[in-house]
This record gives C-alpha cells, structure tokens and sequence, in this order.
C-alpha cells in the first residue's frame, strides 16, 4: 500500500483547514463549505482504500523523522496504520463527511461560517493524527488537538459568556485528564524504553510500577471520554453548535479514550486491578447518568447523558477485557448517536433554536424524515432486534454477565433507563400537539436536503450496522485479532439457552422502559414540571447528583479562597519587601541631591579637595 | 650656549611654580569675584606654562616651548571668551559675584 495515499488521509483535512484558514473570508459560503466537504470525503475515500487492503494485508508504519531522541531510546514521528486505526479512519471520515455535509446547510446562517469549518476540518486532521500515531508521544499530539478544537467549537457562538465557560470548563477538564496522558508516556517510557506501540506490544511486561502507567492512562480517558468523575464538562459542552455535538462529543473524539486503551490493551491486560476499576467506574457511570438523563428537558442534554452513559458501558466492556465488544459500540454507537444529535439538530433548527422538549411536541406531522429516522435511531439505542444497538449492547451486557452479575444488574439497568429516556425524549419531540408559540408553529418546517440526507445514510448504518459483528460469526472479532494481544481471551460467547434468554430479558427491558414512557407521555399526555417544582429523587437527578455543586465546594472554592489570600497577604508581603530595595537608592540620592546646591564655590574646593587627594594616593601609595 | 639653569638650579623654578599654583588654588577658594576668580585660573595656567619651558631646557628637547606658545594662544582665546561670559552675566544679574549664581542646582 503506497504510504502516500495514506499519508493524503491526514493530509487533506489539513488542506481544507488551511484553505478555510486563510482565505475564508473571501470565499462565498458555499464555496467554503464545499472545500471543507470535499477535503474530508477525500480523506473518507483514500481511508476506504486503506480499509480494503487492510482486509487482508500487512498494517503499514510510515517514519517520516525521528523526532526527539534521548540517550536510550527515540521517538519517531510516524504514522502506524493497522486495523483498529483502520476502523477509526473509516467511521471518522465517514460521519465526518457526513456531518460537514449537514453542516453547510445547518450552520447557513452564520457569520463565521468559514471559521466554523476551518475549526472543524482541524478537528478532523487531530482525530486522524490521534488514531494513526506510531506512538504515545503522536497519539498525545492528537489527544491534545482535538482537545484544542473541542475548546474552540463549544465556545463557538462566543458571544455568549455562558458557552465560553463552558469551553472553558471543558478544556480544563480535559486538562486534568491530559496530565495522566502525560504520567502515563513517563511512566511507560521509564519502564520499557520505548513509546512506540509495536516495541511496547513486544517487549511490555509486567512491572511493579505498570499499575501507576494504565491508572494514570485511564484517568486520561475518563477526562477525554467523560466519565465519573470527570464527565461534568460534557453536557455542557452542548453549548457548541449541534454538528460539532454531533461529530465531536459524541461520535469521534468522546471515543479517544475507549481507542487508546484498545491501543493498550496488552498494558492492561497486565494490570487486573485497574482493569476492575475501569469496569466498575464504567457501569457506575452508565448509571449515573442514564438516572441524570431521565429527567432532563433539553433535548440535547438528554442526548448528551446519554452519550455517558453509553461511554460508561463501552469502559464496562473495557474493564472486562473485552477490546473488540467496546470497539464494536464505539462504531454502533456512533451510527445512531450521530444520527441523534443531528435529528435534534433539524428539530432545533425547525422550531426555531428551541432546545426545551416541553415547548416541542407533534413535530411527526410537519418532519417526516427527521421524525422517521430519530425512530430507527432510537430504537436502535434502546436496543431493540435487529438494530445495531441491539447486537453491540447485548454483547457487552453478555459479557458483564459472564464476569460479574453485580455488574450485569447495573449495566442492564441502566440500558432499561436508556429505553425510556429515548423514548421519553422521542414522544415529547414528536407525539401530541405543538406546545411552543403560534409563530413558532407557522414556521415548522423539514430541513432541507443537505440536513435530511446526512440522517438517512446515518438511520440506514443505524440500522444494519450490527451486521459487522453478529454473534456467533463476527467479522469485527476476526478483524481486530491482530491489534488485541490476548486474543485467545477473545470471548465467543457459545449461543446457549443462558444466552437467549439474557437477550430476552434486555428485549423485554427496553420494551418496559418503552410502555412506561409511551403511557406516561401518549396515553397521560404529562409534560414534564418546571425543575424547582420536584422533589425527593427527581430533584436529586433534575440536579445532576449535585456534582457540579461539590466539585464547586471542595475544589473551586478552596481554590478561590487560596487565590485571594495569596493575592492579598503574600504578594503584599512580597511586594513590600522588593518596594524597600528600591526605596533605599531613591532615599540616598534624595540625601545625595543636598550637595548639589549650586554654589560654585563649594563645586571648586571639592574639585581641589579631590584633585589633592588623588595626587596624594599616586605619590604616595606607589 | 650656556644653559640658564646652571645660574639657577631647576628646583627653583620647581618651587616657583608650585607657589604660583598655590596662590591661584586658593585665589579660587577664598575669592568670589569672578575676575579675580579668572585671574587665578590664569596663574594656575602660568605655573604650569613655567614648568614646561623650564623642564623643556633641562631635557634640552624645543618640544615643551612649542607646547607653551600653543597653551598661551589658547588661554587668549579662552580669557576672550570668559571675559565676554562675564560681561553678559554683568548684564543679566548686575554683578560677578558667584555666590548668586546659584541657579544651577538639583
């Protein structure tokens, strides 16, 4: 396979961000949106080239420098592209094309059009250097790109102080996992000497410290991925235009942390007790926010805790070893949440920039295509047969069955939740009557093509894309051998009676949380009430568990109160201190000033007074 | 020709020459007139002229005679200058008398 092809995969998002860069703002809209387009189905085209040579050729590693080098080993800065790269490259660029599509119709409006896909063209080059680097070091410049962009599409619309914190508040979230990223490649390079991901497949054993390396690699991903306790930063990153919700947190770079610790697996492997914690934070996390999501009223906020919870399921899968089940949600999961976001999208875009589910309602009659394919989409999240959802999500709950009923019960829990928030959110938006303003309903209208189209393809892969990996026979499970070192682990789940019926009872489970929500808001016809009139567990939920109130108490306002203090007393004290150094010559020049007092007479028999004693010490000290 | 300084020893001129310096370093200290502050700075002058036509005949070298003749066409100029600063501060404060020309200080 010619590395230049492969290399133009990461090098046409970077074109197309230049090309927007520099000469967007002289570049009409649709010219604009078109070269963005473009530059990233390029990038989806070549990676299909990739994808099929891959399908039963040798992984490529493209060295184009060594980069840094230290006395007993070097980082190069190189590209290995193999299957799970292959995957990544495919779904990314695909969604990605897809999404800038939805985007030029979507984001018509804006003033900073060409800045928008400028942004969104870089994400896709990171995302793209992320999940092709050769090593931890080229990875880290991926994590920390997309983490960038991430920042600067959540504080798009930045006239907004609100959004802006909310960038904020992401970037330094995600600055608090990037610093277990980077222990992590210490501690991975102290240990074996090498960064680079075959050296490391190769020689990684298990050493006392490793334990230290995959801990602080996962806290990277809880903060990238969103999970307890980090995940805070997601729901609010929604404030970011919905494309960039769509494409960002919640199909591609959310998952950087499910593909970096597949990328590590053989680390992982070696350390059970963080594999555990990982398990366990993942179904905790599934829960927390499946029970947040329930009674949320903004419809990109429930999508959003439903984006966590469905991260915390794939961490579940991880935690148990399961790479290629994780791997195999991550793709799912991106179809039909993609597909999701972009729904909400059209119906944000139809009523007018409305994200409250109460003021929505009846919108099946007035957007067909939006309507029908957030359908299939949530059905497939709820994970009803034969949708994608439903093969990826029974894979992983078959999984936690086998290891862990404690586990099974939480995870299947939570998709139960899953079911009837969906579907919560899907007969609010779009059952009963109108709910919002008259003008508003005047103006309901289906989006244009270039929006309707990005949600067909999505609804179609939404719901054929668990082909890839049926059980039993999965393609996904012989595709990903290579990459997973312990693939003799590989768990092919025999279709016994156990098996059936646990898919049963997650059928029968989505259809309650279904029933609940479809008597609750079809047959009652309940809205939900405003937050402050609820009490007991909805408050706690409506809240968010209070998360953001204690992360406030316990580490923003300490934080807060040392800030002053120091400001106050120690800089004070400080500033005292330098201010007296300089005090001393101004007081000696103000005392030396006296002396010049004009008077020539003085001038002149100091003059002599010293030309006397000059001559003296040289006749006399010589 | 017979050298002056077998007459008189070059110590004399020596002693000569520092008592003229003297009387000009503390005509400037204790006079505030300005001319007679100006006529002390020119015996100071002259002192050292002295010195360098005296030492000029005892190394027999012309050099230090050469040097003299320049120092006294200088000193005219700079007597013409002087003079004309004085008569112009006479002018502006009417009188020469240093102590009130304390204007310049810090």
């Amino acid at each position: 396979m010619s590395t230049t092809i492969l290399l133009l995969t990461l090098i046409f998002p970077l074109v197309g961000t230049l090309i927007n860069g520099f000469w967007g703002k002289h570049l009409s809209k649709k010219v604009s949106g078109t070269i963005a387009t473009l530059a990233i189905a390029a990038s989806f085209v070549t990676s299909c080239l990739f994808f099929a040579y891959i399908q039963d050729g040798e992984p490529v590693k493209v060295v184009l420098f060594e980069w840094m080098k230290f006395n007993y080993f070097s980082i190069d800065f190189g590209f290995y592209f193999d299957q799970l790269a292959a995957l990544w490259l495919m779904f990314i660029t695909g969604i990605g094309t897809l999404i800038h599509l939805y985007s030029t119709s979507y984001m018509s409006h804006d003033e900073n059009f060409s800045k928008f896909f400028t942004y969104l063209n870089f994400f896709v080059f990171f995302m793209l250097i992320l999940v092709t680097g050769s090593n931890l070091a080229m990875m880290f410049i991926g994590w920390e790109g997309v983490g960038l962009c991430s920042y600067l599409l959540i504080g798009f619309w930045y006239k907004n102080q609100d959004y802006n914190n909310a960038a904020k508040k992401a970037f330094i979230m995600n600055r608090i996992g990037d610093l277990g990223f980077l222990v992590g490649i210490f501690v991975t390079g102290y240990l074996f000497h090498t960064l680079d991901f075959i050296e490391l497949k190769e020689q990684s054993f298990l050493a006392p410290t490793l334990g230290i390396a995959t801990m602080a690699f996962f806290i990277a991903a809880t903060g990238k991925s969103a999970q307890l306790p980090l995940y805070t930063w997601l729901p609010d990153a929604m404030a970011g235009p919905t494309p960039v919700s769509a494409l960002i947190h919640a199909a591609t770079m959310v998952t950087a942390g499910i593909f970096m610790i597949t990328r590590l697996n053989f680390l992982f492997d070696l350390t059970p007790d963080v594999q555990h914690i990982i398990a366990i934070i993942g179904a905790v996390t599934s829960l927390v926010a499946a029970t947040i999501a329930l009674v949320q009223n903004d419809i990109k906020k429930v999508l959003a805790y439903s984006t966590v919870s469905q991260l915390g399921l794939m961490f579940l899968a991880l935690g148990l070893g399961a790479y290629e089940v994780a791997v195999f949600h991550v793709i799912t999961h991106a179809f039909f949440k993609a597909c999701l976001f972009l729904g909400s999208g059209s119906v944000i875009h139809a009523v007018g920039g409305e994200q409250d589910m109460r003021h929505m309602g009846g919108l099946k009659k007035h957007m067909k295509i939006t309507y029908a394919t957030f359908f299939i989409s949530t059905l497939a999240i709820s994970g009803f047969p034969p949708l994608s959802g439903f093969f990826s999500k029974d894979e992983i709950l078959l999984t936690a069955f086998h290891h862990n009923t404690v586990l099974w019960v939480v995870a299947s829990l939570a998709s139960i939740l899953t079911a009837f928030y969906m579907f919560r959110l899907l007969f609010l938006t779009f059952s009963n009557k109108f709910r919002g303003t008259e003008e508003q309903e005047h103006h309901l209208h289906e989006s244009p093509s270039a929006m309707t189209m990005p949600l067909i393809i999505l609804a179609v892969l939404a719901a054929v894309g668990g082909l890839i990996s049926i059980p039993g026979s999965s393609w996904l499970n012989e595709f990903l051998k290579p990459v997973i070192k312990n693939s003799a682990t590989l768990h092919h789940h025999e279709l016994g009676t156990t098996e059936y019926l646990l898919m049963g009872l997650a059928v029968v489970g989505a259809l309650i949380g279904l029933m609940v929500a479809y008597f609750k808001y079809i047959k009652n016809k309940q809205v939900p009430v405003n937050d402050n009139n609820v009490s007991g567990l909805q408050k706690l939920f409506a809240n968010k568990y209070y998360l953001d109130e204690i992360y406030m108490l316990i580490i923003v306002n300490p934080l807060n109160f040392f800030g002053s203090f120091f400001k106050k007393q120690i800089d004070g004290l400080i500033n005292g201190v330098v201010l007296s150094f300089g005090r001393v010559p101004s007081e000696l020049s103000y005392q030396g000033k006296k002396a010049q007092n004009g008077n020539i007479g003085l001038y002149l028999f100091a003059f002599v007074i010293g030309v006397c004693g000059l001559l003296y010490y040289l006749f006399m000290c010589y | 020709m017979e050298n002056v300084l077998q007459q008189i020893g070059i110590d004399q001129y020596i002693y000569l020459a520092i008592l003229l310096f003297c009387i000009g370093a503390f005509g400037i200290l204790y006079r505030r007139n300005a001319i007679v502050m100006f006529m002390s700075i020119e015996i100071m002058l002259n002192a050292a002229n002295l010195l360098l036509v005296a030492f000029s005949t005892y190394h027999e070298d012309a050099n230090g005679q050469v040097f003299v003749f320049f120092t006294m066409a200088v000193a005219a100029a700079e007597v013409a200058i002087g003079l004309a600063i004085l008569v112009a501060i006479y002018r502006n404060i009417g009188s020469i008398d240093i102590d009130k020309l304390k204007k310049l200080k810090g």
